[in-house]
Order: C-alpha cells, then structure tokens, then sequence
C-alpha cells in the first residue's frame, strides 16, 4: 500500500484518457477526410451516378429482395445437408476398425477431388450433368442439383475441419472412455464429438458465412436469385447501383455471423486462458 | 550512245507514272483493296487507318461461321465486312476484338470502333452506348425439343404455363416476362449455350431467342429440336432491330449510318441476308393477343 | 490352472522395433494390493494398459478368473467393465459434470437407469468426500479432488480389479495424501488393486505383493519387506539404491 498504488491509478486513468482522445481524433480524422475529399475527386460524380444511384437503388430493392428469398432457402436447406455430411465423413475417416477401411479410402478420394475442383466446375458438371442423364422433372431441377453441388463440395472441406476437430482431442480422452468399457461409436459420439464440435466452432462459422454467398452460383444454372436478378438490373439499366443493393443486402445477413463468431471466440479464449498480454 | 537514251527514256517513263499513279481515279479499287478508310472515317477511328471491330466470344452462327469472323462469312461477319469496304477500309486494315455481350453495351470507353452481337437498339441502351441505323430486325421465337409442352403453341395462352428459359440481360429474357407472363418465373443464363444445357436437361421446356438463332438451334445445334413459332413484331415493346454498338456520341455512327444506307439501297444488305438467314417466313406465328 | 484373478503369461508386447515387455509372468490373486515398481520406460503403464486389453498383447497370455481375454477376436468391452482404470492425469471428461463423468458409463453400457445412477455417484462421493462437488466441472477442481473423481468414476460401473497407473505423479505433494487415503480405503474394502506407482513408501505399507521392472521383465518380486530390505537381484539393488539416495524412501 502507500502511494505507489495511488500514482499507479492515476498513472493508469492518464494513460487511458490519452489513449481515448487519440483514437477519437484519429477516428474522426479518417471519416471526414473520406466524406470531405472523395466527393472532390475527378470522376466522382459519374462513380456516384453509376454506383451509387439513390432512385436505382430503391427501384431495385424490392425485386432483390425478393430473389433473396431464394438464396435464403437454399442456404436453409444446404446447411444441415453439409453439417451432417461432413460430420459422416470425418467420423468414417477417423475410424480405427479394419471392417470400415474400404469407406475410409472412399472418404479419403471424395475430399481430395470435391475439393480440388473449383466450385463452378461442380455447379455446372452435377446442375446440367447429372439431369442430363434423363431424370423427370421435378427431379430434375437446378435447384436440387445445384444444391447438391454445393452440399457436396462444402462437405469436403467441413468434413476437414471436424477431422481436424476430432484429432485435436487427446487420445487419452479416448483411453479413458474405452477403460470404462464405452464402445468406439460410445466414445465418439459422447466424448470425442461433443469437445471436438466445440473446438471447430469459429473455422465451421467461418464456412457458413462463405456458403451465404456462394448460394449464388446456383444462378448459372438458371434459378434467378438476388445476384442474377441483380447482374439483369445492372444490364437493363446500365447502372451499379443494384450490386451495391444486392452487397448491403448481404451484409445484413453477414455482418450479425461474423460478430457472433468473433463473439463466441472471445468467450472460449477468455474461458481457457484468462489474462490478456498487452 | 543508244543505251543512255533509252534508259533515261525508261526511267523518265517510270517516274512519270509513279507521280500521276495518286491521283489518278483509275487506281482508286486497288488503293481500296489496301485501303485505309475514307474522309469521313479520317480520325474517328480507334487507330488511324484500322477499323476495329468487336464480337461475341465465342461467335455463334448463323452470325459468324465456325467463330471466324475474319473468314466473313456468317451474316454479321459479311455485314461487317461489307460496312467496313464501303467505308473505305481493306481487308488488311481490319482488326476484330472479342467482348462479352453485356460489357459491350455498358458505360464506358471501348476496344472497338464498333460491335455487332444481334444487339437489339433500346432506348435504355441509348443512354450509355451509341447505335447505329439497324441492320437487321427481327423477331422473338421460341424453340423446343421433341415432347415439350410448348410444341404446337398458336398462342401466348398455350404458353401459360411453360417452364422457359433465356439469356440473361436480352430482350428475349424481358419478352418472356413483359409479353408472355408464363405462371412459372423463367430460368436465366449467363449464354444461350446454358440455356440449351437446361433445355437438354428438360429443366426448362422451351428457349425464347432471336429467330435466326432459334432456327441455327434448331437445324444445328440440337437435335429433336424445332422452333415452335415466332412472335410478330408489334408484340415486343422494342422490336428487335439490330444496330452496330459504338461509345456514346461517337462521331464515326454518321459515317458508318451512310455506309449502311448505300448498302441498303444497292442491295448488298438484302444480299447478305439472303445468303445467310433464309427461312424468316417459315415459322408460324405465335399470336400474342 | 490357478485360481488367481489375474494371471500373466509370458507376456510380449512390442511398439515397432522397441520391444517394451520381453515376457512378463504375474499372478494376482483376488483382493490382493500388487505394486509395480521400477524406472521409467519398464513397462509398468503398458502392462496395465495391456491387462484391460487397451493394448494388444504380441505374444502370452492373459487370463481372467481362467478365461483367456486376449484371445484374438475376444470383445474387450464387458473385460473393460470388470477391469477398471485410473491414469496419472487423471483424463476426467472436460465437458460433462462431475456427476456425468461419473454416471456416463453405468447408464450407456451397463444400461442402469439415470436416475439409479445419479444416486449411486452421489453415494460414492459422499463416500469419498465429495458430495459438494456433484455439479462442478472438472477444471473447477483441483488435482487431488480431480484424481479422487477419476477413481469414483472408475468404481461406478463396480469393476473386480483396479488399476492404477501412477495416479499420484502429476500431483501436487499435499495433495498426494488424500488419494492414497482413497486407495487405502478399497483395500481395506476388499478390493483387487494393481498399481503401478513411485511412491515407494505408499507402496511398502499397503502391498500383499511388489514387484520390480526393468527392461520389460520382472527382476524381483516378492513381500514388501522382502523387495525393500533385502533385493536379491543387482539391478533392483541399484534402483533402490537410488530411490534411497533421493530420500524417497
């Protein structure tokens, strides 16, 4: 005690006021020189007509939002597709039983090609591909096929991530589940997956916000969705300004994953570590 | 003695006819052969001298055969060319560029001096791009494969409730929502050759495209397909005429607008669209009303 | 054929080129304590990790109230139930209370009722202790409590035999005592222990039965007293020797 502790915190309530006035200034220096200078650069007005066009974008907004319903619904309906998918995969490649070992090969060879193919390539080999093959309507719908496509290659990436997941858990979580005479199915699916999911939170976040967008390539294969329906308002009206409508559209979505996940790593962080090194 | 005379009689000669060779009017079809333009292309052009000329990649037919334009056949391959020589250039000085269709008719400077991809003249397309007289005008036709519900249509009731498809960005595309209204909301593709892929797939029953397009799909490109029928001109809101795509304001449409009207009156033009489109007759009409 | 619960036979186990048991003979009679004592790298971890079949035997036997368990094909699990497990870091399920720990394996494999179970791990901690600790998690407790869980656990699905691998070494000095207090407590309840340990004093005082490893092979065995005042053979001699020197006995 004495007066170190009280030089400290005023040293301390010092130091922050700086730090808070430098950010402040630093802060609104940078918004005012982006609203004060951009409007003055040369070409400005025609970016600002092409771009950002107040009556093009609400007379597009309406019909974007309605494309979006679209993506929206293939997202919903992809997602849980993808999650199971991977999760079967991952848990097949992890499996020491020698019964299992032709499926293992089989996991092995559909990560390796879904993933190194661009997903373009597989949108439009399984979209015009597999229909072409002579099934029914409905049956034959881009929007099965197309979803597909996309079900299958990001399941091969998440598949990679909860093997990652899965192999991250020590092995003697598992020596100690066996020794209480849990089966290996037992053991997965009550000690492995529950602290492996939990660790992949933040990379499989981070792949539910990229599928958000690339629900889109569904598009080339004919379904009008808000990027379609976007890229035709550009072209009739010779204007920008619906993709940057189809963009803020996005980001509503977007943004509240992001945050989340960024949240949600904060919270383990501090769960597992604690103090902070400055 | 002798020699000197007849050699300075010869050089003489020569010289005399390689001064009055450039104006002499005689010459003007072998300058035009390796011609470089006339007074009115004179600094309009992208590069002096050359006429650069943009499209489709690739090129479909019955527009540009076998995706050379440079071998001028195909009708827009043979309209360009026959622009180009009334204009004054040669074959020589002709440079071709490939655009996308889209790119060509949004702001902005261009590669080109002008571009013919089946563009139709609209008045939302004049605001940003300049367009020629038309060349071409044409109407909106639909094809089917064998078995598809759209075969046999008379009229756009019979079409109510077809899954179509088209290009996305083209007339066609707003003739399927403006004027046919089906009950199902119409597949888009980036090209028409996605759309053939779907129609292929049976994911959509019919294609609306440009008729000469529609009767190369047919004859050509897919079999058991047919055109089902075209739509009279004063259904679309535009009619489908085509134009040459320049940049906005650009001074060389008035040269190229004279070159066309001259095409027009000697012939040439119908010639043309003789040789490559026939058949414009030959597919019923789908009535609209 | 004996009558000993446990009994080992020329048992080899190999991982790759290292051959870490070189024929191993060991009988443990039921209610018996048997430590297992000797350097670092003898095998004393593998040998139980090969009793209750964690680890495939290369060549030998093992021999369960005269049933041959590591008969190729043989199903591991209902022997993993008679045969219970603790570990040194203890290895308690991060992500479930202390009463899931506890009651994860009696509910899925013995199919006892949860709320059978739940009363049952209540009773057992009180046994041990423990009872505000029901609804922690692991990483709210400290080492020795962590470890007097892990053995709880082990003894929810009521194995015959325990084995514990050196279940005191990742522990902090003051805490060491209150499990060896646990580990007291089964034997003087009757039940079969196998431990492989460091704490030599620990393992003098509780023993019917010590035996010293090196090399993969049994160098000396015998009474407490026997192995610890009088060794027979050099190695073991030396060992102790050491152990001594580093006041740890």
């Amino acid at each position: 005690m004495g007066t170190n502790s009280g030089r400290r915190a005023a040293y301390e309530r010092a130091r922050k006021r700086r730090s808070t006035v430098v950010a402040t200034v630093s802060s609104l220096a940078v918004v005012t020189a982006i609203v004060v200078l951009v409007p003055h650069m040369p070409r400005w007005d025609r970016v600002h007509e092409s771009f950002f066009n107040g009556e093009r974008f609400a007379n597009s907004l309406p019909r974007l939002l309605d494309a979006f319903v679209l993506d929206i619904k293939i997202f919903a309906w992809s997602m849980p597709a993808i999650v199971a998918l991977a999760l079967l995969v991952a848990i097949t490649r992890n499996s020491r039983s020698a019964a299992l070992f032709p499926l293992r090969i089989l996991t092995i060879a559909y990560t390796d090609i879904m993933r190194g193919v661009p997903i373009i390539l597989w949108i439009y080999l399984i979209g015009f591909g597999v229909p072409g093959l002579g099934i029914d309507r409905p049956w034959n719908s881009p929007l099965i096929w197309g979803s597909v496509a996309l079900i299958l290659t990001y399941a091969s990436y998440i598949a990679e991530v909860f093997r990652a997941g899965i192999e991250s858990v020590h092995e003697s979580q598992r020596a100690a589940a066996r020794s209480l005479g849990l089966s290996s199915w037992q053991t997965m699916r009550h000690v492995v997956l529950p602290q492996a999911i939990r660790r992949v939170i933040p990379p499989l976040m981070n792949d539910m916000v990229s599928l958000q967008k690339d629900v889109a390539l569904v598009s080339l294969i004919g379904p009008i969705e808000i990027l379609r329906q976007a890229g035709i308002d550009k072209s009739k009206f010779a204007n920008f300004t619906p993709y940057i409508a189809a963009a803020a559209i996005f980001l509503v979505i977007t943004i509240p994953l992001t945050r989340t996940t960024d949240w949600l790593m904060e919270r383990e962080r501090r769960r597992t570590t604690g103090t902070r090194i400055s | 003695m002798r020699k000197l005379t007849l050699s300075l009689a010869v050089t003489g000669t020569l010289l005399l006819a390689a001064c009055g060779g450039s104006s002499s009017s005689s010459d003007t079809t072998a300058a035009a052969a390796s011609g470089t333009g006339n007074e009115c292309t004179t600094g309009k052009t992208l590069t002096a001298g050359t006429l650069t000329i943009g499209t489709g990649t690739p090129a479909y037919s019955p527009w540009v055969e076998n995706d050379k334009p440079e071998s001028k056949e195909g009708f827009e391959a043979a309209v360009a060319y026959a622009v180009a020589a009334e204009l004054g250039f040669g074959d020589a000085a002709i440079t071709w560029v490939r655009t996308g269709f889209d790119e060509a008719v949004q702001p902005g400077k261009k590669n080109f001096d002008f571009n013919l991809q089946q563009f139709t003249i609209t008045d939302e397309r004049k605001k940003t791009v300049s367009f020629s007289e038309s060349y071409y005008s044409t109407n909106q036709a639909v094809v089917a494969l064998a078995g598809s519900p759209a075969i046999g249509a008379t009229s756009v009731a019979d079409l109510k409730d077809v899954k179509f498809g088209a290009q996305a960005g083209t007339t066609s595309l707003d003739f399927i929502t403006n004027v046919i209204k089906p009950s199902a909301e119409p597949f888009a593709y980036d090209d028409n050759a996605g759309a053939k892929a779907a129609l292929e797939a049976q994911q959509i029953d019919a294609i609306v495209v440009d008729l000469p397009t529609a009767f190369y799909i047919a004859a050509v490109e897919l079999t058991g397909a047919s055109v089902v029928g075209q739509f009279p001109a004063s259904a679309s809101t535009t009619p489908d005429n085509f134009g040459l795509v320049f940049d906005l304001d650009n001074p060389l449409v008035s040269c190229v607008d004279t070159a066309l009207a001259a095409l027009k009156d000697d012939g040439t033009l119908a010639a043309i669209e003789k040789t490559w489109l026939s058949d414009k007759a030959n597919a019923p009409v789908i009535a609209v009303s | 054929m004996s009558t000993a619960k446990i009994s080992l036979r020329e048992v080899h186990k190999s991982f790759g080129s290292h051959s870490v048991l070189n024929g191993i003979d060991i009988e443990i009679a039921e209610g018996s304590v048997v430590s297992l004592i000797g350097p670092s790298g003898s095998g004393k971890s593998t040998l139980l990790r090969c009793i209750n079949l964690l680890e495939p035997i290369d060549d030998g036997e093992i021999f369960l109230d005269g049933i041959d368990i590591s008969a190729p094909g043989f199903d591991a699990n209902p022997v993993r139930r008679r045969i219970g497990m603790v570990f040194q870091n203890f290895n308690l399920f991060p992500h479930m209370s202390v009463q899931d720990n506890i009651t994860l394996s009696p509910v899925r494999t013995l199919g006892v009722n949860n709320a059978l179970a739940r009363t049952k791990a209540l009773e057992l901690l009180e046994r041990f202790g423990l009872a505000d600790k029901v609804n922690a998690y692991p990483d709210q407790l400290s080492g020795g409590q962590q470890q007097r869980v892990a053995i709880i656990r082990a003894l929810a699905i009521e194995p015959d035999v325990l084995l514990l691998d050196e279940i005191t070494s990742s522990l902090d000095p003051e805490l060491v005592g209150e499990v060896l207090d646990v580990v007291r407590e089964l034997k003087n309840s009757g039940m079969t222990l196998v431990l492989a340990t460091h704490e030599m004093g620990f393992a003098r005082d509780i023993s019917d039965e010590v035996c010293v490893l090196d090399g993969g092979l049994i160098i000396e065995r015998g009474t407490p007293t026997q192995v610890f005042s009088a060794p027979q053979s050099e190695r073991a001699q030396q060992f102790l020797e050491r152990i001594i020197r580093a006041g740890r006995l």
